[in-house]
């Protein structure tokens, strides 16, 4: 059998890096006056081209290349697969909603498509000193993102919390990594998890994780490193926070799989309760703060922070069930994020023209058709049957149970109760009558691109809820690229 | 077609849901739609009761297929003679809800009844579904447009009003069944099946341990009990009544809730439900007296609707856990006549309401004179309420309350007669207020009007054949029992002792007692 070109198994990464590319090179030869929507669709493009090698990659046998750096298999494919679209959406968004006259369209799109690059690095690469150097990528690109709104006041205070915040987080990762090389002697993912046994200081490798860990839960947004949150989705533009809330998330989620069952198997009994903790906490501190919200984007925020916790809850699980409710779990809260964060761009726009959530309310007399599907997403957020977010809390919490973890799932079974009261304040609102001189919807005309974007990010919702099963199994087949976790699985 | 039913009774209402949303918002259209649908679905359930073998224990027009393998979750839909009658109440509320809706829905129709016809197939879907995953998903259905649709048509347009009792109305119900799907999944953990029947047998078989059951039993009475609504879970009932919109209104207490106590509580946990009896038969009397007390001195009809609704839910209750088998008839029976004397009372109350625009009592009286086939309905549902022999309500309540006498509790029996005296009371007394008495300014100024305030065409047909109803079911229970009494047969036996015992069929006895009436 012939060995697979090295070239092959970072087809993905290069397509969308030779994109963005593309797309700052032909921003730089447009005339000044020519209007930069078509780099959007440039990068839509080379997004999709991503997507189908991506899935191209599947006929490759599970392997690593350029000396053990990356790894494609089942569960690099997935997230890829994930990545990709979640990005695709954000960019079908933007497309419509991007406003005009701003003079940094070319590097929006650029920006994006280099995030892109870094995310689905992160979940191929099994290198700690790549894996560090793909997080940068896509923290950087989000940074600069986060900040687009260079005039408003909030737009600037979200980058720049952001900036310090995270830089303060990635040093805790690096730290962490530079731990284990002390203990271990490599930073090969795999060799690490062969050499932990032997390690001179079994102290050193417990704090390395321990930094490491800080640093990844902060990109998940698990509390209580999520303090950042609210502020930096309130401050960014709408369509950024499609992106932001979703992509580096499924990615850090991916990462920290891939070190705990790649790197840690071992220290199960110590990662498990750390993660039972968090989860526990996130899923408290961000139900309750959300109750007490009055912008949608902040109470989005906030449940985007419990959404992190009912994901973690599934770590508690045992080997590939817990993986695979995971990568399930974070494709189901992808697409109902991206969702409702779309529908809000197409009702409050780019500029946030309706910030609160009192200014939604009659959008269901209004404008039924966006208000139906922001009531879906928001169905789907609940967690109510025949939607993906349904499913992905029944698995995390089934698997939970199985693991041994009761209470961990009563209390996160409780907390989607409770969750359930904002969000139907939420829906509720959008349901009640209008006010008699309502605030002015934004006008401009709902694209093709918007439309489609939004239908996809609805459709998958739905079959997430009611035909899991391809989903499932592309799950279940990540879950199966670890052997710690098929070994654990096994009685 | 056996096979198939269920899933065409399931499938109509969600396709025409749809095409409601597709067709063009122009006048009625979408109304037409609906009521088509509507009428489609009934005629489909039907056919249930006219395939039905009766006398015949167990689950009929079966359909099951794997929907996903792991975690095992099936679609297995099918009909016994405790779901049969429900469902076909169900298909007989349809055309009933979207023809009572027909002239007060006059804004957004399209979403009105898109979502009325959710509605409908979510709540054929909890009768019907045999796999407890596939019922967890309809019966949390079931909540989505009835919030949604009490939060858009909230009667009291003020601040508070509608969406607040729409807020109550959700939590209430969906933060119980947080619990009870920790229950599902905790029995899916040991058992590894979602399967009604087989879970009933694994349970009976006792592999599980009887602490945790309790706890399970515990959680799944919570989540019933605040959907039928038992006392003191009772707190969204009245909110809900004073806001929803009538058609939605008058599905939402009672049928869900009751069919799931018998089916799952009872069915599923038979010694956890004899241990928690003592106490539901103590909360069901204190809910009748209760009930009836409040409804007699409330100056709003919706609240006292609603205090009367809670009232004669309690009965049904009462029936359930006192494990006789003419209890358990009676009680299903009742929650049968709870939907339609309650339906009947709401299209009324709600005509009123259209008409003259208030809910307070004290601003009517006289009506009679001037609306004289308005008044005589509302006394017909009235009078079936009360239980008047020779009308529906009168089967149930003798039933239950003949049981409780012979086989639970002679005191809490006595108690709960009151109850229907005090329903007497508040009932003929309303209709005293209203329709008789000196003639107030609301009726005499009719005559300024050309209009004719009486039942309409309409109108008529909505509520005469429930009228029609509560007289046939009151003269000839025998029809409706001969089903019911094979499928609650079970749960009337002592838990350990599941072989069929010989029981005089009640049915017989009745069509005797109700010839002497």
């Amino acid at each position: 059998m012939n060995p697979v070109p090295d070239l092959y198994r970072i087809l993905p990464e290069v397509v969308l890096t030779i994109t963005g590319v593309l797309v700052m090179l032909l921003d730089a030869a447009m005339p000044k006056t020519s209007r930069r929507r078509v780099l959007g669709w440039v990068a839509a493009f080379g997004t999709v081209a991503a997507l189908y090698a991506s899935l191209l990659q599947l006929n490759l046998p599970a392997g690593t290349a350029y000396y053990g750096t990356v790894q494609t298999d089942g569960f690099s494919i997935f997230f890829h697969v994930l990545i990709c679209a979640i990005v695709l959406v954000a960019l079908l968004v933007s497309l419509d909603t991007f406003p005009r006259n701003n003079q940094h369209t070319g590097e929006f799109y650029a920006l994006i498509t280099f995030g892109a690059v870094g995310m689905v690095l992160m979940t191929s690469a099994v290198e700690l000193l790549l894996v560090f150097i793909a997080l940068e990528i896509s923290s950087i690109t989000t940074y600069i993102l986060a900040g687009y709104r260079k005039t408003s006041g909030k737009g600037v205070e979200a980058a720049i919390k952001y900036f310090l915040l995270g830089s303060f987080a990635t040093g805790f990762l690096l730290y962490g990594i530079a731990l284990i090389f002390g203990a271990t002697g490599t930073t090969q993912i795999t060799e690490i998890a062969l050499r932990i046994p032997g390690a001179q200081s079994q102290a050193l490798v417990l704090g390395g994780l321990a930094l490491m860990l800080v640093g990844i839960l902060f990109k998940v947004s698990a509390a209580p490193f999520h303090v950042w949150t609210p502020d930096v989705y309130e401050g960014s533009p709408t369509p950024v926070v499609a992106l932001m809330s979703t992509a580096p998330k499924a990615a850090a989620f991916a990462l920290l799989i891939r070190v705990l069952w790649g790197a840690f198997p071992t220290l199960h009994s110590v990662w498990v309760p750390i993660l039972w903790v968090v989860a526990v906490l996130s899923m408290t501190v961000g139900n309750i703060a959300a109750l007490r919200q009055e912008n949608v984007k902040r109470m989005l925020a906030y449940s985007s922070i419990a959404h992190a916790g009912y994901l973690l809850a599934a770590f508690a699980g045992a080997g590939t069930a817990s993986i695979t409710a995971i990568a399930f779990y974070t494709a189901a809260y992808a697409a109902m994020n991206v969702g409702i964060f779309a529908a809000i761009t197409l009702a409050s726009g780019y500029d946030d023209s309706l910030p609160l959530i009192q200014d939604f309310r009659g959008l269901l007399h209004r404008a039924p058709v966006l208000a139906g599907l922001l009531l879906f997403f928001l169905i789907s957020l609940v967690g109510i049957p025949f939607t993906g977010g349904f499913f992905a809390k029944f698995l995390s919490f089934s698997t939970a149970v199985n693991g041994g973890a009761f209470w961990l799932a009563i209390i996160g079974l409780l907390n989607s109760g409770l969750a359930a009261g904002y969000y139907l304040r939420f829906a509720v609102t959008i349901a009640q009558p209008p006010v008699a001189n309502p605030p002015e919807l934004p006008t401009y005309r709902v694209g093709i691109a918007v439309a489609v974007g939004i239908v996809l990010a609805a459709g998958a919702t739905l079959i997430l809820g009611i035909a899991p099963g391809h989903i499932l199994d592309a799950a279940t087949s990540a879950a199966h690229s670890f052997p710690a976790a098929i070994s654990s699985t096994l009685p | 077609m056996d096979t198939q039913i269920i899933s065409l009774i399931l499938l109509a209402p969600l396709v025409g849901a749809i095409l409601v949303a597709l067709v063009p918002d122009r006048g009625k259209l979408p109304a037409w739609v609906a009521l088509a649908t509507t009428v489609v679905t009934f005629l489909f359930t039907l056919h249930l009761p006219a395939h039905f073998h009766y006398g015949q224990a167990g689950f009929q027009f079966e359909s099951d297929c794997l929907w996903l393998p792991s975690p095992a979750i099936h679609y297995h839909v099918g009909v016994d003679g405790l779901s049969l009658w429900l469902i076909v109440l169900a298909g007989l509320l349809g055309p009933i809800g979207v023809l009572a809706s027909w002239n007060s829905i006059r804004d957004r129709r399209k979403t009105f009844y898109s979502l009325f016809l959710i509605q409908q197939t979510a709540m054929i879907g909890v009768f019907v579904a045999l796999d407890l995953m596939l019922y967890y998903g309809f019966w949390e259905l079931s909540l989505i447009p009835m919030a949604i649709l009490i939060a858009m048509y909230g009667r009291t347009q003020s601040d508070p009003g509608g969406p607040k009792a729409a807020l109550r109305f959700f939590l209430f119900t969906f933060i119980p069944s947080a619990p009870l799907l920790v229950a599902l999944l905790w029995l899916y953990a040991k058992t590894h099946t979602f399967d009604f029947t087989t879970l009933q047998q694994a349970i009976a078989s006792g592999t599980i341990p009887a602490g945790p059951l309790c706890w399970l039993s515990l959680a799944f009475l919570f989540a019933f009990a605040v959907k039928v609504p038992v006392f003191p879970l009772h707190g969204w009932l009245t909110d809900v009544f004073a806001e929803a919109p009538v058609a939605m209104a008058m599905v939402v207490a009672g049928k869900l809730g009751l069919y799931s106590l018998i089916r799952f509580h009872v069915g599923l946990f038979p010694v956890q439900a004899r241990a928690a009896a003592p106490w539901l038969l103590v909360l069901a009397v204190i809910g009748i007296l209760y009930g009836a007390l409040l409804a007699l001195v409330q100056k709003d009809f919706w609240r006292l609707l609603a205090y009367g609704t809670l009232s004669s839910l309690s009965f049904c209750v009462l029936g359930i856990y006192g494990f006789t088998l003419s209890g358990l008839d009676g009680s299903v029976y009742q929650t049968l006549n709870e939907g339609i004397i309650g339906a009947a009372l709401f299209v009324l109350f709600g005509l009123i309401y259209e008409r003259f625009g208030t809910s307070q009592i004290s601003v009517y009286g006289g009506l009679a004179s001037k609306t004289p086939a308005l008044a005589a309905t509302f006394t017909i549902a009235s009078l079936a309420l009360i239980g008047l022999p020779m009308l529906n309500g009168f089967v149930g309540e003798f039933l239950v309350l003949s049981s409780t006498f012979a086989g639970a509790s002679r005191t809490l029996a006595v108690i709960a007669t009151a109850g229907v005296i005090l329903s007497a009371a508040y009932m003929l007394q309303l209709i005293q207020r209203v329709f008789l008495g000196p003639i107030s300014d609301i009726a005499s100024n009719l005559e300024d009007h050309d209009r004719d305030f009486d039942l309409d065409f309409r109108e008529r047909l909505v509520l005469w054949p429930l009228a029609v109803l509560m007289l046939v079911m009151g003269l000839a229970p025998a029809l409706w029992l001969r089903a019911i009494e094979p499928a609650v047969q079970p749960a009337s036996l002592p838990a350990q002792v599941h072989a069929a015992r010989p029981t005089p069929p009640v049915s017989a006895q009745l069509v005797v007692s109700g010839g002497q009436q």
